[in-house]
This record gives structure tokens, C-alpha cells and sequence, in this order.
């Protein structure tokens, strides 16, 4: 390739006791050109960059970094090199400014040791200029959207004048306007000739944004190749080391009774809102960030007060004042966010499943193990979710797999409806079929499912029926066979047509 | 097969590091001091540590819970104070011992609604409560120790703090006992699961169904009842109410925990650790007296035990992530 080499990682080793996770892993960054690292859920993405960074020390192979071989101390030795990470979950302190979080622990001082403020402000401003951020430096960091934060992290890095700029699911919380602005600034970058790295599970981000990729599998090198060769089935392929023939499986099932009737509920973000859900149907609901979508579903699990409105289900009025009454009505939500209100990381595998339907398995106060262990059992073996056993803490688990028990969580209670709130976030290819097959299994047994989606082509491929939301509205409505892409994002924006 | 062997022998002295702490304690401290390791001077040390080792398992509940209850202390006060007017005017001690284990469970309740509904910080609460409660204390004491009295109900009361069962000190009896019912609690009942739960991710549980005030409620409720039954038999053991007992035995109550691989982050102990933790103190305290080393000393050594004891559980503990 004519392109100059900023980074290039070769036949990287790495283990830990009783895993291989890294074998013979490699990867390169061209200048001025983004390059895409992809692999499902643990195939050793993470590993690799805290293997670069230096945070772990490697078993054999090599790193050579413009031109120079290289071993990193840290996370700051390479980032005074010019190599920054982005990660996912953002490292800000909300109540600094701008500009403070910019320069933290490299604030310009005068000649008498003060904090030279001026100077760190107009820096800063400059940074963020050259991004086409519109916002002050003096601004407080928490009162920034992720998007915005985003930003904040890549004037950082700027700032050390990084050549390399590691981007880790930068997309995961942004809305399409952010996520749009950040390709931007990608491109900018490109042009200035840094090399990026663009960690992410988003296949069509990767062909808008990317120029190569570079395909991990189980902790090995699988290809490097320009985005201009692959399909999104050959890339996915490279990735599952499967093809994937059909990744959304739809099911037909006749409809049944309706389950679910909503009247013109109102309350928390969510305005006069109706819908029917039959049993056997699956719903999608679309929109963009901050629609209101997981407000309405609270709102119908009793998370999230009500203010007016009539929830009917099975024809019986009932209404939800804590999740607890959401539950004994029989809907269930799971959360979009495992970390924040979904799972509870430090424990295992059998408590967070079990933990909404224990009075299922008690006596009284005191909760009968073996009948807890057997249903726990059969959802892990129903759900191949892969953990070593069934007191394996969860956050060790990949996003797939935790996902698999967050919704098996949800089924142990026997719910009449179930609500899936980004029901594949985070989780990868392989696992996201596999999750689709069982939501569409549990559809034919006749479960009502509403799935809540920001993936267009998720909530396309699995709904039968799809609304839109915005502003906490309804604002569109679509069969399976009517609804496109084009007509979800008019609704969601407004917008009577969209040009694509 | 050796190593893996001597691999999974490491591994458990790793896990179990506070009892191998605790055995090697006893291991030198008898070398050098054969009057140590008698069956007297055990039963003594055991019924000298009961007091804080009851404490400390309502404050392993609370701080499971992420919670801290700091108010441990007064509540034995003022339950002392009441039970030994109330044993003082004669009534019957089989009614005295419940309504007083009953009025400090409500003692507890009372930072618990604090906390669960007023939304206030555990510390905060409980340092209104421990506050509150001791000028309570004083004023009903008017600042002067309550004597039981010579009756006949005094004599069955003491029962509870100087009382033999089978040759063994009665308070250590009741140690026994609210460890296991502590433990089969925290193992073996709902309740005990959402315990954990909740220190583990309180948003989580609260979306998972299940009724977060109640479980805080709960436990200050039983770290009230746990200080309650120590109010009885400190005083008891005394036969008289100092209305300045249990002064900063909350933190001694803390410590135990702590040593006993609790973390204050909530969701990850065991009560079984908490009782470790109590006697490596009630241990370290005993032997420091037998060895002739004054008690300022002995503060300095529990403070460097505790240290270290959190310095394991950070850098030995963080590994196996």
C-alpha cells in the first residue's frame, strides 16, 4: 500500500491463566485513512488496544510506531507519544469546564506557578473551532450531550497532537445528527493525516466511515482488507467465521386476542399516547434518542408514573404504580442500559436471573436452591448462553451473553408482554441471532413483544407492526409490509419525506 | 497434578486469608504466651468480643446495603438505660428482654425510614439518629448510671451477661446464634438475596420489582435489634446503664466488618467474615494485654490491622478480575 504507516502491530501474543486471548493479533494504521478493527464480543478488540497502550504486557510479537520499535508504559506514555484512546464510556469530570477537562494535569501555568487560565480558555477555544464545536470552553462538561462530550474527548486528543486516534463504539450513544457531525470530524481528521482506529459492531457505519479493515476472531488475525472489496456478508462472514445467511429471521404467526390496549397514556416525557398489542405479535418502536420510547415503556411497567390515560390488559383495566405491580400484571421491561439499571455486575449468573422471579422459587422467606438451580439451567442451556458455570459473576460475561440472561431474567417471571428495550446494544453479530431466533420462539408460543430499537434494519427485519415516536408521540404508524427505513426516519424527524 | 494442587491450596489460603490471619495470630501469640491458649482465656476473650461482634453483624446488613449505621451506639445506650429502669421497678424480665429488643428494633427503623423515604444518606441519617439518640439517652438518665436493683428480677437478669450454659458464657451463646441466623439469612431467604442485590446496583433492583425502601427499612431495623440485644448485655454484665456506653463502637463495629473482606461499596461480604474480623480484634486486644504491651499500643495495632486488612482485600482480592 503507498500509503506511510504510522502504527503497525505484528503477531501479538497475550495470555491469561486458562485463556489464549490474543494469538498472533495484528493491526495497522495508514495515515490519513480510518481503520475499522471488527470482531464479535470477545475476540480480543479490547485486549489488543490495553496491549498497545501498555496497561498489558505482551507475550511476544511486535509494535513499531513511526517507524520506531515501541513498548508503552501506560495509557499516558502513549498518549504523550500521540496515540489516544476514546473509550467508550467517556473519562470527563462533569463539574470541570471544557477546557479544564482538556488540559487536566497539563494545565499552562505562569512564570509564578499559577494556573494560566487565559491561555488554556483560548486554547481550548481553538481545539474547539478546528471540530466545529459550538460551544464555549467555559462551558461545564455535564452540561454536554455524549455527542458533545465525544467531542470534547477528540479536542483532547488534539491536543497531544496524537497521530493515531483510537475510537471505541463511538456511535453506541449518539443520535444520527451526532453521530453524523463526528463522521465529520473523522474526515477532517483523515485529511490531516491521522491515522484512526474505528472499533465498532455498526457494519454500515464501517462502509460509510472506514477505508480498511482489519478482522479479529477468537484473539487471531483473521484479514486486513480495503472496505472497497468486502460486502457486508463477506465482512460478516470474517467475522463469525459463519455465514449468517438470513440476520433477521421472521416469523409468520397467526394473531391472537388482543393482549394489550393503551389509551391515550400520558405521563413522564410521554404524551397521549395508543396502541394495541395482539399476543403473538412482536411491535417495534422507533425514533430517535430522546423520543420518549423507554419513558413509555417505564411509564407501562410502572417504573416511571403515570398521569392519565388507560392501560388495558386482557380487557381488565390495570395500573402500574412500581414495577413490582408490572410485574404481577404480567409485563416485563428490560432495560436498555445492563450496567445502569439492567444487571447487577457483581453477581452471578444465577442471581441476576432469578432475581425478578425468586418468589417463584421460595417457600416462604427461604428460596429453594435446587429448583432455582434447574430453571436457571435450563434457560442457560435453552439460550447457549456461554458461561463456565452458573455462579460465574455476569460482568465478566460478554455483552452478548449478559444480554441472553437479562432477557431470560425477564421470562422467568412468565409475562403476558415483554419489553425489549435496545435488545441487541453492545452484543455481536453471532449473538444477535441468536437472540432474534428466541424472541421469535417465544413469539410463537404466543408472547406479546414489544422491541424497542434504534438499529432501523433490526426493527424493519423483527416487528410486525411498527410505530414511531418523537417527542413523545406517536408519530407514525406502519405495517410490516409498508414500513421502509425512509418512511421510520420522516416520522421520527418529521418530515413528511426524507431524501436519501 | 501437583501444582494444580498446590495451585487451588494457594488459592484457598488466598480466599480464606482473614481466618489464616487469625490462626497465625493464635500460633505466636501461644508460643510466646502459654497462659493464651486456655480454655478460660478463649471462653473470655469470645465473651469480651460478643458485644461488637453482635454490632457488627446489623452493620454487616447495613453495609452491605452500601449503607453505614452509625447510631449502633447510642441505641445500645438508650436500650440499656430503659432496660435497666424498667428491670430496676421489678417487672417481669421475660417481658422486659422482648419489648426491649422490640423498641430497639424501632430505633433502627426510625434511620432506616430516613433514609429509604426522607432519600438522606446513610451517614447523614445515622448521625442525626446517634446524635439524637444519646441526648436522648442523657435525658433520661439525667447523665447518671441506672443500677437494676437487688431484686429478684435483677438477679435473673443478669443471667443474660454473666450466666453460664453448658460451661460457656451466655453471651457468647448468642453470638453463635445471630451468626446463624445472620447467615442462613443473607444465604438461604429472599430477603438475604435482595440484600446483596441492592448494594449490588440499587437501580437495577428497584427495575427488577422488587420494594428497595422495605429492604432498607429491614436491615437498620436489624442492626437496631442487633444493638439492642448488646444494650442487654452490656448491661446486664454491669447490672447498671451507663448513659455513656457504647460510645464509638460504632467504629469498632466498622472495623470488624472491614477486617472480615466486607466491602463499604455495598454488595459483596459475608457475615462469617464479620466474625473473623471481630475476633482478630477481641484476639490481637487479649494478647497485647498478655504480653504486657499498654493499650495506647494496642490502638496503633488495630489500625495497622485493619490497614492491612484493606490493603489485601484491594491488591489480593482485585486479581481475580
Amino acid at each position: 500500500m503507498e500509503y506511510e504507516t504510522l502504527l503497525k502491530i505484528k503477531g501479538i501474543d497475550k495470555s491469561f491463566p486458562g485463556v489464549k486471548a490474543l494469538s498472533n493479533a495484528c493491526l495497522s494504521v495508514y495515515a490519513g485513512r480510518a481503520m475499522a478493527l471488527m470482531g464479535e464480543n470477545g475476540a480480543g478488540k479490547s485486549t489488543l488496544m490495553k496491549v498497545l497502550t501498555g496497561i498489558y504486557s505482551k507475550d511476544a510479537g511486535t509494535i513499531e510506531y513511526l517507524g520506531k520499535s515501541v513498548a508503552f508504559k501506560g495509557p499516558k506514555d502513549s498518549q504523550e507519544a500521540g496515540i489516544s484512546i476514546i473509550h467508550q464510556e467517556l473519562n470527563l469530570v462533569g463539574n470541570l469546564t471544557v477546557a479544564e477537562n482538556i488540559f487536566l494535569g497539563r494545565e499552562f501555568t505562569t512564570p509564578w506557578g499559577a494556573v494560566d487560565w487565559k491561555k488554556m480558555y483560548d486554547e481550548a477555544d481553538k481545539l474547539l473551532a478546528r471540530l466545529n464545536v459550538p460551544h464555549d470552553s467555559h462551558q461545564l462538561c455535564a452540561e454536554l450531550s455524549i455527542g458533545e462530550q465525544q467531542m470534547v474527548e477528540i479536542a483532547k486528543a488534539l491536543s497531544f497532537e496524537s497521530k493515531v486516534i483510537i475510537m471505541d463504539e463511538p456511535t453506541d450513544a449518539l443520535t444520527d445528527q451526532e453521530t453524523e457531525a463526528l463522521f465529520k470530524v473523522i474526515r477532517e481528521l483523515k485529511a490531516e493525516k491521522c491515522g484512526i482506529v474505528y472499533i465498532s459492531h455498526r457494519i454500515k457505519e464501517i462502509f460509510e466511515i472506514c477505508d480498511d479493515v482489519t478482522v479479529l476472531r477468537d484473539g487471531q488475525f483473521i484479514g486486513e482488507s480495503a472496505v472497497s472489496d468486502l460486502t457486508e456478508d463477506r465482512l460478516i462472514e470474517m467475522m463469525v467465521g459463519r455465514r449468517l445467511d438470513e440476520q433477521y429471521p421472521h416469523v409468520d404467526v397467526p394473531q391472537g386476542d388482543i393482549r394489550l390496549e393503551v389509551k391515550n397514556l400520558t405521563g413522564s416525557g410521554v404524551h397521549d399516547v395508543s396502541f394495541r398489542l395482539r399476543s403473538g405479535e412482536i411491535l417495534g418502536i422507533s425514533g430517535l434518542m430522546g423520543a420518549g420510547r423507554t419513558e413509555l415503556m417505564k411509564v407501562l411497567y410502572g417504573a416511571l408514573p403515570k398521569e392519565s390515560g388507560e392501560v388495558r390488559l386482557n380487557n381488565r383495566e390495570i395500573s402500574n404504580s412500581c414495577p413490582q405491580d408490572g410485574l404481577d400484571n404480567g409485563i416485563v421491561y428490560i432495560s436498555e442500559d445492563r450496567k445502569g439499571d439492567g444487571l447487577i455486575l457483581g453477581m452471578s449468573v444465577k442471581e441476576n436471573m432469578s432475581l425478578t422471579a425468586l418468589d417463584h422459587f421460595s417457600e416462604m422467606w427461604r428460596i429453594r436452591h435446587d429448583s432455582e438451580q434447574l430453571a436457571v439451567d435450563d434457560f442457560i442451556l435453552m439460550f447457549n448462553i456461554k458461561t463456565p458455570s452458573r455462579d460465574q459473576q455476569i460482568g465478566l460475561l460478554s455483552g452478548g451473553n449478559q444480554q441472553k440472561v437479562a432477557i431470560a431474567k425477564g421470562l422467568m417471571t412468565r409475562p403476558n408482554v415483554l419489553i425489549l428495550d435496545e435488545p441487541t446494544r453492545g452484543v455481536d453479530v453471532g449473538a444477535k441471532k441468536e437472540i432474534y431466533q428466541l424472541i421469535n420462539k417465544f413469539k410463537q408460543d404466543g408472547l406479546s413483544i414489544i422491541i424497542v430499537s434504534s438499529e432501523m434494519p433490526e426493527v424493519l427485519g423483527m416487528s410486525d407492526r411498527i410505530l414511531v415516536m418523537r417527542e413523545g408521540r406517536i408519530s407514525g404508524e406502519f405495517s410490516r409490509a409498508e414500513a421502509t427505513q425512509e418512511k421510520l426516519l420522516a416520522a421520527a424527524i418529521g418530515k413528511s419525506a426524507v431524501k436519501n | 497434578m501437583h501444582t494444580q494442587n498446590s495451585f487451588k491450596l494457594g488459592k484457598f489460603l488466598l480466599e480464606q486469608r482473614s481466618i489464616v490471619a487469625l490462626l497465625v495470630l493464635i500460633g505466636i501469640v501461644s508460643a510466646i504466651n502459654p497462659d493464651f491458649f486456655t480454655v478460660d482465656n478463649i471462653l473470655n476473650i469470645l465473651r469480651q468480643t460478643s458485644v461488637n461482634a453482635i454490632i457488627a453483624v446489623g452493620m454487616t446488613f447495613v453495609i452491605l446495603i452500601a449503607g453505614i449505621d452509625l447510631s449502633v451506639g447510642s441505641v445500645l445506650a438508650l436500650t440499656g438505660a430503659i432496660a435497666a429502669s424498667l428491670v430496676g421497678s421489678e417487672l417481669p424480665v421475660l417481658l422486659v428482654i422482648p419489648a426491649v429488643l422490640l423498641f430497639g428494633t424501632l430505633l433502627g427503623g426510625i434511620s432506616g425510614v430516613i433514609v429509604a423515604k426522607g432519600k438522606v444518606q446513610a451517614f447523614i441519617a445515622t448521625l442525626v439518629t446517634m446524635t439524637l439518640l444519646r441526648g436522648v439517652t442523657m435525658v433520661y438518665t439525667d447523665g447518671r448510671p441506672i443500677s437494676t436493683g437487688f431484686s429478684e428480677a435483677a438477679d435473673r437478669f443478669s443471667y443474660l451477661g454473666t450466666g453460664y450454659l453448658f460451661g460457656v458464657p451466655v453471651p457468647i451463646w448468642l453470638m453463635a446464634l445471630v451468626f446463624a441466623v445472620a447467615w442462613y439469612v443473607l444465604k438461604h431467604t429472599r430477603i438475604g438475596r435482595y440484600i446483596y442485590a441492592l448494594g449490588g446496583n440499587e437501580a437495577a433492583t428497584r427495575l427488577s420489582g422488587i420494594n428497595v425502601d422495605k429492604i432498607k427499612v429491614f436491615v437498620f431495623a436489624v442492626s437496631g435489634f442487633l444493638s439492642a440485644l448488646a444494650g442487654l448485655i452490656v448491661t446486664s454484665r454491669l447490672s447498671s446503664a451507663q448513659p455513656t456506653a457504647g460510645v464509638s463502637y460504632e467504629l469498632d463495629a466498622i472495623a470488624a466488618v472491614v477486617v472480615g473482606g466486607t466491602s463499604l461499596m455495598g454488595g459483596k461480604g459475608r457475615v462469617m467474615g464479620t466474625l473473623i474480623g471481630a475476633l482478630i480484634i477481641g484476639f490481637l486486644n487479649n494478647a497485647l494485654n498478655l504480653l504486657d504491651i499498654s493499650s495506647y499500643y494496642q490502638m496503633i495495632a488495630k489500625a495497622l490491622v485493619i490497614l492491612v486488612a484493606v490493603l489485601a482485600d484491594n491488591y489480593l482480592g482485585s486479581k481475580k478480575a
